[in-house]
C-alpha cells in the first residue's frame, strides 16, 4: 500500500520536475509512446490511443493519425511503427526516411469503421490546434460542413485561444453552423442573427434544411425564415455585380477585338476578314516572347515576359497588317466586297501557317503571378487579376487611341481621310500612306488584343475565328469609324450576353444577341452612333 | 411578255447544253456500268462524289443569281443548303422507322437517347417525302423573305448585308449544336436507311440520286437563265449598277432583291435536300461561315454574273479540294486562300472573263495579217 502510493508520488514529482526542466522531450515520448499504441492489435486500445492524442493536442500526430485512417500505417518486426509512403518507409512522427526496411517486412495496421470515425475527429480537433495557421484555418472552415454538436465543442475551445482575426471569424462562422442545427433555442437564435449578414450560398442551404426539420421552436423558424431573405437578397445583389463584372470584362474583351476592326473599317471601308488573325499572331507572339524568356532569361524574370509581348504582338501584327494593306488591299479600293474575300484568303493562309508552323494543338501561356487568382471583394464574390488587368488594359489601349487621334497629326490625317478622302487628299493628306498607317495601327491593337486573350483562353491557330463574327456585331452595332460607338456597342454587347446567360444559356443568349442585331439594324442602318451628313451616304 | 425559247440560249447555246446534260445523264451511268476492267470503266465511288459536284454546282448557281446578278453577296447561302439538307434529313430519319439501334416505332434514335417521349410537333409530316421536298424549298425560302425583307427594306447594302448574313449562319449554327433543338445536336442526322423505299447505300439508288442531281443542275440553269433573261433580270443587273437611279426610275428595288434572293434560297434549299442523301449525313457544320464564304470563292473563280461559270467553278474547286485534301491536306488552305486572292487581285472577272478575253483576241485579226 505504502509503496503504491510512494510509487504514485513519486512519479507525480518526477513528472513535474520534467515538466518545469524540459516540457518538450516529455511531450514528445509522450506523443511517441502514444503513436507506438496505434500500433497495437486491439481496436479499443488504437481507438483509446486515438483519443488521447486528439486531446493532447500536438499536432505533430496528425500525419501518423492520417496514415491509419489510408491504412499506410505499418508495424516493424521489433513493434515500431512507420508509416509506408509508396516504396518509401518513414518515421510516424519525424516524417524521416528510414534506411533499411523492406516494404515486405511490414505489417499493415488494420482499421474498422468506429476507429475511422475516432481518426476524422481526432485530426479535425488535432488541425483546428495546429501551429500552421493556414492548416487551423482551412479546419476551421471545413468544420463548417461537418459540423455536429462536437465540433461545436471544440470550436467554442480554439475560439478563446485563437489570435489570428480572420482565423477566428471562419471559426465562428463554422461555430454559429453547428450551433444552428445542434444548439439549444437561444443558441440558435443567436446564430440565425450573426449567420443572417453572411453571403455565402451555403448558409442559405443551411437555412433551407433548418426550416425543413420537423421539430423547431416557431420563434427560430420565424428567424430563420427572415434571415434566409436577407441572405437570398444579398446573394441576389452578388449576383448581379458578378454578371456586371462579367459582362463588363467580355465586353472589354470584345472592344479589344473591335477597335481595330472599327478604326480600319471606317477610314478605309473595307471590311479585314484577316483581323481575327492578327488577334491569332499577337497571341502567338506573346507564346514566343515567354518561350524566349524561359529559355534565355533566369527564371526571376519570367514575370515581365507580359509587358515584353504587348509591344512585340503590337509590332508583329502592325507590320503584318502593313504588309496585307501594301500588296493586296491597296489594289481593291473601291470594291469591298472583293477585299473581303481576299482578306478571308490571307486569314485562311496565316491560320495554316501558323498550324504548319507551331502545330495544331493549342499553345499554354502561363500567367504571370502577378495576374493569378483573385481577391474577394465580398464573400462569395471573386474578382480574378487576369480579368481586371485586361479590362484596366482595354481602357489604356481605348484612351491612347482617343489622344492619337485627337492630338497627333496622324490622327488629324485619318479624320480627315474617314471624314471626306476627296477633299483631305486635295488638301495635301498623303492618302496612301494614311491607309497603310491605319491598317497597321488597326492590326497593331488586334496585337495586343492578342497578347491579352492569351492570358484567359487557349492559343490555337483558329483563335481568331472564335472572335471575328462578335467583332462585327459590335462594328455594326456601334457605326464605323468611331471610339465611343465601338465602346458603347461592346460593353452593351459583354454586359447584355452575360445577363442572359443564367435565363437562356450561354448559346441561345448568343444568339439573342445577334438577332436583336440584325432587328436592330432595321432602325439604325448605320449604327448606334451614325456618322451624319454627305459622308454618311458615301 | 416571257423570254422565248431562244433568247435563253441561243442555238450553240442549246446545243452545248443538251450535249452535256446527254452526256453526264447517259454517259456517266454506262460508264460506270461497263465491265470494271475496262480502261474507261468509271469507278462506283465516283458516282456519289460527281453527284455531290453536281449539287454544289446548283448552289453556286444560286449564289450567281443574287451576287452575279443583283450585286447582293450573301454570306450566308450556306444556310439555306443546309436547311434544305434538314428537311431532306428529317425525311430520311422518319424512313428508319424500327431499324434504328433502338428500335423505336416512333422517334429517330437520337430523341431516344435525349429521353424525349414524343415527336416534336415541327417534325409533324416528315414522313411524307412530297411534304419533305416541298418543306425544303419552302423553309429556306420563307427564312431568305423574313431575313430579306428586313435587311433590304432598311436598305443594308454592300459588306454590311454580307456581314449580318455571316451573323446569320453563325447563330443557326450555334443553335443547330443544341440538343435540345431537335435536330440531332451535335451529332445532326445520319444512318439513313432508305429513300422512297431504296436502299440509300446501293449502287442504283446512287446512280438515280446522281441522275436527279443533274436534271436537277440542268433545270434550275434553265430557271436561272429564263430570270436573267426577263425583264426581271434586267432590273436586277440595273440595281447592280445603280441603286439609286433605279428607285428613282420607279421600280421596287426592295421587291425585286427580296424575289432574287428568295428564289435564291429555294434553290440553295434544292441543292441541300439532293446532297444528304448521296452524302449520308447532316450535321451543324454545314452552317459555318467558311463553308458560305466557299461558296462566294466557287463563283468567284468560276466568274460572276455568267452562271455557267458559277458550275463551272464550283466543280473545278470543289474537284481541287477532293484531290488535295487526300493528296497534301496541309497545302489545301494554302491553296484556297491563293485562290481567293488571286482571283480577286488578277482575274475579277473568272475564268468565264478569261474565255471571253481569249475568244476575242482569237476573232481580231493579228496585226501582221492586216499588214
Amino acid at each position: 500500500m505504502t509503496s503504491s502510493v510512494f510509487r504514485r508520488v513519486s512519479r507525480i514529482l518526477s513528472l513535474l520536475a520534467a515538466l518545469l526542466v524540459t516540457p518538450m522531450p516529455l511531450a514528445a515520448q509522450d506523443l511517441s509512446s502514444l503513436v507506438a499504441r496505434l500500433g497495437e492489435s486491439s481496436f479499443s486500445e488504437k481507438i483509446e490511443a486515438v483519443e488521447a492524442l486528439a486531446t493532447l493536442g500536438d499536432d505533430r500526430a496528425i500525419s501518423a493519425l492520417e496514415a491509419l485512417g489510408d491504412g499506410r500505417l505499418n508495424v516493424t518486426a521489433e513493434k515500431r511503427v512507420v508509416i509506408l509512403d509508396g516504396q518509401k518507409v518513414i518515421d510516424a512522427i519525424t516524417l524521416e526516411p528510414i534506411a533499411g526496411l523492406s516494404p515486405e517486412s511490414l505489417d499493415r495496421v488494420v482499421v474498422n469503421n468506429r476507429l475511422r470515425g475516432a481518426i476524422a475527429t481526432a485530426v479535425g480537433k488535432l488541425t483546428i490546434f495546429s501551429l500552421d495557421r493556414n492548416r487551423r484555418l482551412a479546419a476551421a472552415r471545413n468544420a463548417f460542413r461537418s459540423g455536429t454538436a462536437e465540433t461545436a465543442a471544440i470550436l467554442e475551445r480554439a475560439i478563446t485561444e485563437e489570435i489570428d482575426s480572420e482565423v477566428r471569424a471562419a471559426m465562428a462562422f463554422s461555430l454559429n453552423a453547428a450551433r444552428l442545427s445542434f444548439g439549444t433555442k437561444d443558441e440558435r437564435l443567436v446564430a440565425i442573427a450573426a449567420l443572417s449578414g453572411s453571403s455565402d450560398p451555403e448558409v442559405r442551404a443551411l437555412l433551407g434544411r433548418l426550416r425543413g426539420s420537423a421539430d423547431v421552436d416557431p420563434d427560430v423558424l420565424a428567424a430563420a425564415e427572415k434571415a434566409m431573405e436577407r441572405v437570398e437578397s444579398r446573394l441576389e445583389l452578388i449576383g448581379y455585380a458578378e454578371n456586371l463584372f462579367q459582362g463588363i470584362s467580355l465586353g472589354s474583351v470584345l472592344l479589344l477585338a473591335a477597335i481595330g476592326l472599327a478604326i480600319t473599317f471606317g477610314v478605309m471601308g473595307v471590311i479585314n476578314m484577316a483581323h481575327g488573325e492578327m488577334i491569332m499572331l499577337g497571341a502567338y507572339s506573346a507564346f514566343v516572347v515567354q518561350q524566349v524568356f524561359r529559355t534565355f532569361l533566369p527564371p526571376v524574370w519570367i514575370d515581365a515576359y507580359l509587358l515584353t509581348a504587348i509591344p512585340v504582338g503590337f509590332v508583329v501584327a502592325a507590320s503584318f497588317g502593313m504588309a496585307l494593306e501594301r500588296c493586296v488591299i491597296r489594289f481593291l479600293y473601291g470594291r469591298p466586297l472583293e477585299t473581303l474575300l481576299a482578306t478571308w484568303g490571307i486569314s485562311l493562309i496565316l491560320q495554316q501557317l501558323v498550324r504548319t508552323i507551331f502545330g495544331a494543338p493549342n499553345k499554354e501561356v502561363a500567367n504571370p503571378s502577378w495576374m493569378t487568382g483573385g481577391f474577394e471583394v465580398v464573400a462569395g464574390f471573386v474578382v480574378t487579376w487576369n480579368r481586371l488587368y485586361i479590362v484596366i488594359f482595354c481602357f489604356v489601349v481605348l484612351a491612347s487611341i482617343a489622344a492619337v487621334l485627337r492630338y497627333t497629326t496622324f490622327g488629324l490625317q485619318m479624320r480627315a481621310v474617314t471624314q471626306n478622302r476627296d477633299m483631305a487628299s486635295a488638301m495635301g493628306v498623303r492618302t496612301a500612306r494614311v491607309d497603310t498607317l491605319t491598317f497597321g495601327l488597326g492590326s497593331g491593337i488586334a496585337g495586343m488584343a492578342g497578347v491579352a486573350l492569351s492570358q484567359i483562353g487557349n492559343v490555337s491557330p483558329n483563335l481568331g475565328t472564335f472572335y471575328i463574327v462578335d467583332s462585327f456585331m459590335v462594328v455594326v452595332f456601334g457605326g464605323v469609324g468611331n471610339l465611343l460607338g465601338t465602346l458603347v456597342a461592346a460593353m452593351s454587347l459583354g454586359i447584355v450576353n452575360k445577363f442572359l446567360e443564367p435565363f437562356a444559356g450561354a448559346v441561345l443568349g448568343k444568339i439573342a444577341v445577334l438577332i436583336f442585331i440584325i432587328l436592330f439594324i432595321q432602325k439604325r442602318p448605320r449604327g448606334l452612333f451614325a456618322l451624319r451628313g454627305r459622308a454618311a451616304e458615301a | 411578255m416571257p423570254p422565248s425559247f431562244s433568247s435563253i440560249l441561243g442555238t450553240r447555246g442549246w446545243a452545248v447544253f443538251l450535249g452535256i446534260g446527254v452526256f453526264l445523264i447517259i454517259g456517266v451511268p454506262i460508264l460506270n456500268l461497263l465491265p470494271q476492267d475496262w480502261p474507261i470503266h468509271l469507278p462506283g465511288y465516283l458516282v456519289p462524289l460527281l453527284g455531290k459536284y453536281a449539287c454544289y454546282a446548283i448552289l453556286a448557281l444560286s449564289l450567281d443569281l443574287v451576287w452575279g446578278y443583283a450585286g447582293i453577296l450573301s454570306l450566308g447561302h450556306g444556310v439555306f443548303f443546309a436547311l434544305g439538307g434538314y428537311c431532306m434529313g428529317m425525311y430520311l430519319m422518319r424512313q428508319i422507322g424500327t431499324r434504328g439501334v433502338y428500335g423505336n416505332p416512333l422517334l429517330p434514335d437520337f430523341m431516344v437517347f435525349l429521353n424525349w417521349k414524343e415527336l416534336p410537333w415541327y417534325w409533324y409530316g416528315f414522313d411524307h417525302f412530297a411534304f419533305a421536298a416541298i418543306m425544303a424549298l419552302v423553309v429556306p425560302g420563307l427564312l431568305a423573305l423574313v431575313f430579306g425583307w428586313l435587311a433590304f427594306r432598311s436598305r443594308v447594302t454592300g459588306v454590311y448585308f454580307s456581314i449580318i448574313t455571316q451573323a446569320l449562319t453563325y447563330a443557326l449554327m450555334l443553335a443547330f449544336f443544341r440538343n435540345d433543338m431537335g435536330f440531332g445536336g451535335n451529332n445532326g442526322m445520319t444512318d439513313f436507311k432508305t429513300i422512297l423505299g431504296f436502299e440509300v447505300q446501293a449502287p442504283s439508288t446512287r446512280l438515280g440520286l446522281y441522275a436527279a442531281s443533274v436534271i436537277a443542275l440542268g433545270a434550275s440553269f434553265l430557271l436561272c437563265r429564263f430570270v436573267v433573261v426577263s425583264r426581271f433580270g434586267r432590273v436586277l443587273l440595273a440595281i447592280r449598277d445603280g441603286e439609286s437611279r433605279v428607285r428613282f426610275l420607279g421600280y421596287s428595288v426592295t421587291s425585286a432583291k427580296l424575289l432574287a434572293f428568295t428564289l435564291s434560297a429555294g434553290l440553295a434549299g434544292l441543292a441541300g435536300a439532293l446532297y444528304v442523301p448521296q452524302i449520308g449525313i447532316i450535321n451543324p457544320s454545314e452552317f459555318s461561315p467558311a463553308n458560305s464564304i466557299d461558296v462566294a470563292i466557287w463563283v468567284a473563280v468560276g466568274g460572276r454574273g455568267t452562271l455557267w461559270g458559277a458550275m463551272l467553278g464550283a466543280a473545278l474547286v470543289s474537284w481541287l479540294k477532293t484531290f488535295f485534301t487526300g493528296a497534301a491536306p496541309e497545302f489545301w488552305l494554302f491553296i484556297l486562300g491563293g485562290l481567293f486572292i488571286l482571283v480577286t487581285l488578277a482575274m475579277p472577272t473568272g475564268l468565264a472573263g478569261l474565255a471571253h478575253r481569249l475568244r476575242w483576241l482569237r476573232s481580231r485579226p493579228s496585226p501582221a495579217a492586216a499588214e
